[in-house]
């Protein structure tokens, strides 16, 4: 059945309260989740207090600061810091998002940071993305043709067929949408997930492609795509302000043009 | 524990090559009963306090019988496939969401086959 309560080892405890710098002049609560896989306790929250007039504006730059100043084995990713990468997507103020273009002064109240949600956690704030990326290697996120490419020049496309992959190209695999979906956190194992399947219409809706009545054949199933109830959670947590929801129905809409 | 990939987990027995008959079908049931539910409802209401035989002379109707024939037919459809997708979503024991849609399939032929029957009486005179 759907999980409603947590499992026993899921279950949060409080943890420590660092205590905030005696000279803050702007102080802010971070409560942060942790959970060591080698202390065989269960996960709890951290409290920790940065002084914003002495810390970068977005959430990411907190993270770093807690991690560089007050605790070092606060765990989590990030790379480009600019929203390009993905890495640093977990869940902030109860939304998916990427730590790095999330403003603290969008946040009213103490910021709570965890990981993305109902996935397994390595440790602290980093899920295990491993079926995610294999969700997204099922798809086959290449060019698949069978006329070879010309010899001295690209496989052309018009601007309007080219303008048929924005929205869509942008993408950066962070999984804010796929971890935010009901629908995949009951049946992520058979349902693609709203960052697969918008990757699977990036390619569905390339011109140059000469595969797509294949692709689309391996996604008619009950749970590979039709898992996809137009919850909207995906297009509403995109930090990307992609719409995976709209790519989802995109793919619908051909199923039903070729019967 | 299993040492299957990530990969081969994910593509498991493949598709099924199936699910856009269903989904379609749950749209264009949707689509139908719009209009249907709203002739319902409307004719409730003005028969409101009307006694058992105005009610089944109202059914002689032809019209009304073909509508509630209609109705039936795209009301138990639609519910059986909604029901469906709700136990496939949330009934993970593969014997448990067998036996439920199973029972939800006969459920719904065998009230839907007994309303039809109920109209077709009153409507042809039984």
């Amino acid at each position: 059945m759907a999980e409603l309560a947590l499992p026993a080892n899921s279950k949060i405890r409080k943890g420590t309260d660092h205590k905030p710098p005696e000279d803050a002049r702007r102080p802010r609560t971070f409560r942060v989740y942790r959970w060591d896989p080698d202390s065989g306790e269960t996960p709890r929250v951290d409290s920790y207090t940065v002084d914003l007039d002495d810390c970068g504006p977005m959430v990411l730059d907190a993270v770093i600061k807690i991690k560089n100043e007050i605790d070092p084995t606060l765990t989590f990713r990030r790379s480009c810091r600019e929203g390009v990468c993905g890495s640093c997507a977990m869940n902030i103020d109860g939304t998916n998002t990427l730590a790095c273009t999330r403003f603290i002064s969008d946040i009213r109240g103490d910021v709570k940071v965890y990981p993305l949600p109902h996935m397994k956690v390595v440790k602290d704030l980093v899920p295990d993305l491993t079926d995610a990326y294999a969700q997204y290697a099922s798809i086959e996120p290449w060019l698949k043709t069978e006329t070879p490419a010309p010899p001295d020049a690209e496989r052309l496309q018009s601007p309007e067929e080219r303008e048929k992959l924005d929205g869509l190209w942008e993408c950066i695999l962070c999984f804010c949408c796929t971890t935010s979906c009901p629908s995949y956190w009951w049946n992520g194992d058979r349902y693609l997930g709203p960052a697969a399947l918008l990757q699977a219409h990036r390619w569905i809706a390339d011109s140059r492609d000469e595969h797509t009545g294949e692709r689309l054949d391996a996604l008619e199933d009950p749970f590979r795509l039709y898992r996809c109830h137009t919850i909207m959670n995906c297009t509403k947590t995109c930090p990307k302000d992609l719409n995976p929801a709209k790519a989802i129905g995109e793919i619908k809409r051909r199923m039903v043009a070729r019967r | 524990m299993s040492l299957r990939t990530p990969l081969g987990r994910v593509r498991g027995l493949g598709s099924a090559k199936e699910g856009t008959a269903h989904w379609w079908a749950q749209r264009l049931t949707a689509l139908a009963l719009i209009p249907l539910v709203l002739w319902f409802v409307v004719s409730l209401i003005v028969m409101t306090g009307a006694g058992h035989g105005a009610v089944a002379e109202w059914l002689r109707n032809p019209v009304s019988a073909v509508l509630m024939l209609l109705l039936i037919l795209a009301g138990f459809h639609h519910a059986q496939l909604g029901l469906q997708v709700v136990i496939e979503d949330y009934v993970h024991a593969e014997w448990l969401k067998f036996a439920l849609v199973t029972a939800v399939k006969f459920a719904a032929v065998a009230l839907g086959i007994g309303a039809a029957f109920s109209v077709l009486k009153i409507a042809l005179g039984g």
